[in-house]
């Protein structure tokens, strides 16, 4: 299995999706319930009969609607298509049902609409825009970049704009991710080792990173409190850090992992917590506190402080400083394909391996006191 | 001597024939009566008397008539016997007539040197009676001389008087002709005039108080005092060398002038002179930039010997030559001359200095050596004259020697990245077909002997300045110091230091932003270059440095060798990391190609393995090759031939057949799902990048390891028809059959392809296998 992604409209509850991979049996959307205070994990089935999940993604204003991209094999060709369903009412919230019950209870999506790609070749990914009122997702086909408009409660989709990129060569963009900065007016792409960046509004490329990684770009990531910050992983095990006012070098490298790395993200509230999956089978915490919004130490009032507290704050604020490897877990015995912060609790996330074991940890709470103190 | 023997020999042995005895004695008689005298005078005793006593040689000194006469008549025959007589007879007469020409001649000459000694008889008494003549005349002569001496020793003592009265009237005609002559040198030659005063002057002052004298005093001091007028305005001309200067000055003081004041007009009228020589060195410098180095300065004209050499034997020479004059003429007062010294030797210095920074080239050492020894030694003159610029002319030397040795290492550096170039200029030139382009190992060897040569060469050097004839060489600063801190830290360490740092620029640097990477072959090169210098180099270059360079015991601390040979090692291991990354990305690019663009769904059923597989096994052959060429085998972990691997699968039979189900049995997908996890669970987990060894097994492990973990990631994202499970079991079989025996584990091998396998079944819409057999007669084809 490989994909997966958190249900991003929901606030409450560590909720995640996950899709299934199999040729021969029909898939399976598995909705992820943890109940962060008894350690339970909840799990309700979604049939998706259409054909095996590559890629999910919710929308971020609807906790019912999402979008999966999935491959449907007829005898001898494979197309990669897109569609929008909804989820059953009862599933939205999470419903506790016991996991027997789950079990004996599939239920079947429901199909909002296709996204069209008969034109535009085999769809990549489905981005919804963020901070948006989920009417507006961003497919990659190919070579091509759509925009749709979603109309009458999601259940017609319109091609508003589309960008193709020309070159040499069989393009194709491998991932994307939109920008929540600039009014959401901003994605980025990758395609081979390159990474773009461009403007909704015109369909232009306003930037692009030739050659960001020695081999193929696997994922992309916005920070989400400094505009201009992206990071990016790739084939050559590398996981790197951009300002996109500056493509010529990037900020930072990380060379952590021993085989391609496939996702990189950051933290959404907390921005120096970067999370990164690789098929070395790890996922790697990592803190990344001097590219990070966060000041180096923080500003705290100095009066209010005895002397004796001061000279120990002073010795926190150092320790902040230095950039490094959190943590290291390796739950997974293949290749991890995914990994997704909760929506609903920053200091959790999840990881998917390719042997379909999901793998849900926290944050190490000394540092997250460390972070929050 | 021999021919008489011989011919004696003849005449008495060979009796038989006549005609020949007679051939013979006629040639011997001819010769016989020689024989004898011969012998009287010659050598020819010593060797007569070698041979044995014959009394029947009849030329023999122990000849024996009797014995003779008896020998011949018993031996002979009668008329060998007349003819004996005859000839024997002939011979006498011959001897005889000799004899009376002998004697004859001999006789006239004896009869004549008695006529001579009669003459001389003669003539000595006559000359007796001459000498007794002379005798009596000599004696008559003393007598009258006696005589005529008496006779004239009044006139004598009178001439004497009137010889001394006359001195001393010419010396007063001296002295009134004094103011005179003083006028007349004053103009032209003022030391001759000043001698004349001198002389006088104790005279006049001795008889001032007759009026003549007085006046004449008073006359030579207004000449005197016009004189010294005349010398000072000499004195504050221009053109002075230093030695009319001193003359001048001399003069001045022996005229009575106030030394204070004659001092500083001496030192301002040598600080002219000097300011003048300085100028004349600085003109040869190209005018100072100030505004930094916008345009290179030309090369100099003059080479830095010439310029050392003229800058101390004009400004040192002179300043010594003022120096010492001064301190003649002012006795030892030396509170002026000091700072004055001082000021123009640090201006000295500086121009030393700038002219030193224009020897930008690596230019002669020993050129420069020799010039900063020259320089040293002559400053050592002025040195005893001014202690406190010993350590600013030290400071200079060592300045200028730590600056050559920082321009060596630059050099050194220079020519490492030629080689390199070079080396990489080899590497990717193509090569003729047919004909082997030099081997890496021979690349390597001419590399590392380059460098290790010029290294050298620099040290030799260097070394020149610590050389036991330059006298710098004692300073405590090139003792101690310079050789460690400059030349095996500033220099040698230094060196291994940029040279590791360099070979890293070559793993870290390009790979970024696609910079233009180096070759492979090249980071191999380098990879093993660095562990070469961990191993023995660095270690061979440190003893050697220590040796040429003893350090002292209370020097700085020293880089120690193990933490260098660390940082070599890191280096290699780097290198070779990247070497492994980047091979075996060149392979898995291959690969990944291979996989994305075939259409796996719509294949045809496998009759060949594919052609990109051969190609890389081609390419891994190749690189084990090129490996093999510079590092050694390595350890394998399970050694074993083709055949050995089939017991091994045996052995491993608690995982083998969950291994090979996926593929080879058809069995319900969840369940092989489920073995190949509980096989994972078992099995180590593999580092796809991870560091590797010093071994060519260890290395080729790594690219193979890489290699096939990109297979199967690209296999994952496939999906594919029967006969494309079919084409890959077909490829990852015949990787099998040919990698298994590059890697150290062939497990790790054999892992990931079974993995692959399972991969693709998975991955598979009609997961039919083929017939093991099938795939094995198909792969044994290709």
């Amino acid at each position: 299995a490989r994909a997966l992604t958190p249900q991003t409209a929901e606030t409450d509850a560590i909720r995640f999706l996950v899709g299934t991979q199999s040729l021969r049996y029909d898939n399976q959307i598995h909705i992820i319930d943890f109940d962060d205070e008894n350690n339970i994990i909840n799990k309700n089935v979604l049939l998706h009969q259409v054909g095996e999940i590559w890629h999910i993604s919710t929308s971020p204003a609807d906790k019912g609607v999402l979008s999966t991209c999935y491959n449907k094999t007829s005898d001898t060709k494979v197309m990669t298509c897109a569609a929008v369903w909804r989820m059953p009412k009862e599933l939205e919230s999470g419903s506790h049902e016991s996991p027997d019950d789950s079990s004996s209870n599939t239920q079947t999506l429901q199909l909002l609409c296709h996204l069209d790609n008969t034109a535009h070749g085999n769809m990549a990914c489905v981005m919804w825009e963020p901070m948006g009122d989920g009417k507006k997702i961003i497919s990659l086909a190919d070579n091509n970049i759509l925009l749709w408009d979603l109309q009458e409660s999601s259940s017609q989709a319109v091609l508003s704009s589309s960008a193709a990129l020309e070159g040499k060569g069989q393009l194709k963009f491998t991932s994307g991710r939109w920008s929540p900065h600039h009014n959401c007016t901003q994605i980025a792409t990758a395609n081979d080792t390159t990474v773009r960046g461009w403007d909704t509004r015109s369909m232009r490329q306003i930037y692009c990173i030739e050659n960001a990684h020695g081999q193929l770009v696997r994922d992309l990531d916005f920070n989400p409190n400094k505009q201009y910050y992206l990071a990016s992983c790739g084939d050559d095990c590398k996981v790197k850090f951009w300002d996109t006012r500056n493509v010529t070098e990037p900020v930072k490298t990380l060379e952590e992992h021993s085989h391609w790395v496939w996702n990189v993200r950051y933290n959404h509230s907390h921005d120096q917590l970067i999370l990164t999956g690789s098929s070395d089978s790890r996922v790697i915490l990592s803190n990344m506190v001097s590219i990070s919004s966060e000041p180096f130490g923080h500003m705290v009032d100095d009066d209010e402080l005895s002397d004796q507290e001061d000279q120990h704050q002073e010795e926190k604020i150092k320790e902040p400083l230095q950039d490094s490897v959190i943590a290291t877990y390796e739950e997974h015995e293949d290749s991890v394909y995914a990994v997704e912060w909760s929506s609903a609790d920053p200091w959790l996330f999840a990881s998917l391996s390719y042997d379909g074991r999901l793998v849900i940890n926290r944050v190490p709470r000394a540092l997250k006191y460390h972070i929050l103190l | 001597m021999a021919a008489v023997t011989a011919g004696s020999g003849a005449g008495s042995g060979a009796g038989g024939s006549p005609e020949a005895t007679g051939g013979s004695t006629g040639g011997g008689g001819w010769r016989r009566p020689h024989g004898p005298l011969q012998r009287y005078y010659g050598p020819s005793t010593a060797e007569a008397a070698e041979a044995a006593p014959d009394p029947t040689d009849i030329d023999g000194p122990h000849f024996d008539p009797e014995v003779f006469m008896n020998k011949v008549r018993s031996e002979c025959p009668l008329g060998q016997l007349l003819a004996r007589e005859a000839a024997l007879g002939r011979e006498i007469r011959a001897l005889d007539s000799d004899m009376q020409t002998l004697l004859y001649e001999n006789y006239n000459k004896f009869i004549s040197a008695t006529d001579t000694i009669r003459k001389m008889k003669v003539d000595f008494r006559h000359m007796e009676a001459e000498m007794d003549d002379l005798a009596a005349n000599m004696a008559a002569i003393s007598a009258s001389s006696a005589r005529v001496s008496a006779a004239l020793q009044d006139r004598h003592r009178r001439g004497a008087q009137l010889a001394g009265v006359q001195a001393l009237l010419r010396k007063l005609q001296a002295l009134v002709e004094v103011p005179g002559r003083l006028r007349r040198w004053a103009g032209t030659e003022p030391a001759r005039a000043l001698r004349c005063h001198a002389r006088a002057r104790a005279v006049l002052r001795h008889y001032r108080h007759l009026p003549s004298f007085r006046a004449i005093e008073d006359e030579s001091h207004a000449i005197m005092a016009d004189l010294a007028q005349r010398l000072r305005t000499h004195l504050r001309c221009e053109t002075l060398d230093p030695k009319e200067l001193t003359e001048c000055v001399e003069m001045l003081l022996q005229l009575e002038e106030p030394p204070e004041e004659l001092s500083e007009e001496f030192l301002s009228q040598a600080g002219t002179r000097l300011e003048a020589e300085l100028a004349a060195l600085e003109a040869e410098l190209p005018a100072a930039d100030p505004s930094g180095t916008a345009t290179t300065p030309p090369p100099p004209a003059s080479d830095i010997l010439d310029f050392v050499d003229r800058g101390s034997s004009a400004f040192v020479g002179t300043l010594c030559q003022l120096a010492g004059s001064y301190r003649a003429l002012f006795g030892g007062d030396t509170g002026r001359l000091e700072p004055f010294a001082a000021a123009l030797a640090t201006r000295y210095f500086e121009l030393l200095e700038r002219r030193l920074a224009l020897e930008r080239g690596l230019g002669d050492t020993s050129l420069l050596v020799r010039a900063l020894d020259r320089f040293h030694r002559r400053l050592r003159a002025l040195l005893e004259l001014l202690p406190a610029g010993a350590d600013a002319a030290a400071a200079l030397v060592a300045r200028a020697a730590r600056e050559r040795v920082d321009r060596y290492l630059r050099a050194l550096q220079t020519f490492f990245l030629g080689c390199l170039g070079d080396v990489r200029q080899a590497l990717a030139a193509p090569r003729p077909p047919g004909k082997e382009g030099p081997g890496l190992p021979d690349l390597l060897a001419t590399l590392a002997a380059s460098v290790l040569g010029q290294l050298k060469a620099v040290l030799a050097y260097v070394q020149l300045f610590t050389a036991r004839d330059v006298a710098f060489a004692s300073l405590p600063y090139f003792k101690g110091e310079f050789c460690v801190t400059a030349v095996r830290e500033g220099l040698v360490v230094a060196f291994v230091r940029w040279l590791c740092h360099t070979a890293r620029g070559f793993a870290d640097g390009p790979a970024e932003r696609g910079a233009p990477a180096a070759p492979p072959a090249l980071l191999l090169l380098l990879a093993r270059l660095c562990l070469d210098y961990e191993n023995s180099t660095i270690s061979y270059i440190l003893t050697l440095t220590d040796e040429q360079f003893p350090p002292q015991d209370s020097g700085p601390a020293v880089t120690p060798g193990p933490a260098l040979c660390g940082e070599a090692r890191a280096a290699a291991q780097r290198l070779l990391d990247h070497y492994v990354q980047v091979q075996g990305a060149a392979v898995a690019q291959m690969l990944r190609k291979s996989v994305e663009t075939r259409d796996w769904l719509g294949t045809v059923e496998p009759r060949n393995v594919r052609a990109v597989m051969k190609r890389v096994v081609e390419d891994i052959t190749a690189i084990d090759v090129q490996v093999g060429q510079l590092f050694e085998e390595g350890v394998r972990r399970a050694q074993s031939s083709d055949s050995s691997r089939r017991a091994f699968s045996v052995y491993s039979s608690s995982r083998a057949p969950g291994r090979y189900a996926p593929s080879y049995t058809p069995s319900a997908p969840m369940d092989t799902h489920l073995l190949s996890n509980i096989q994972k669970l078992f099995s180590e987990r593999i580092d796809i990048f991870s560091p590797v060894e010093f071994n060519k097994v260890s290395v080729l492990t790594g690219i193979i390891k890489i290699s096939l973990k990109t297979l199967l990631e690209c296999v994952r994202l496939r999906t594919l028809g029967r006969f494309g499970l079919q084409q890959v079991q077909v490829d990852g079989h015949y990787l099998q059959l040919y990698l298994w025996r590059f890697a150290s584990d062939e497990r790790v091998v054999q892992g990931l392809l079974d993995e692959v396998a399972a991969s693709a079944a998975h991955r598979c819409l009609d997961p039919v296998p083929m017939e093991h057999s099938v795939v094995e007669l198909i792969c044994e084809r290709g």
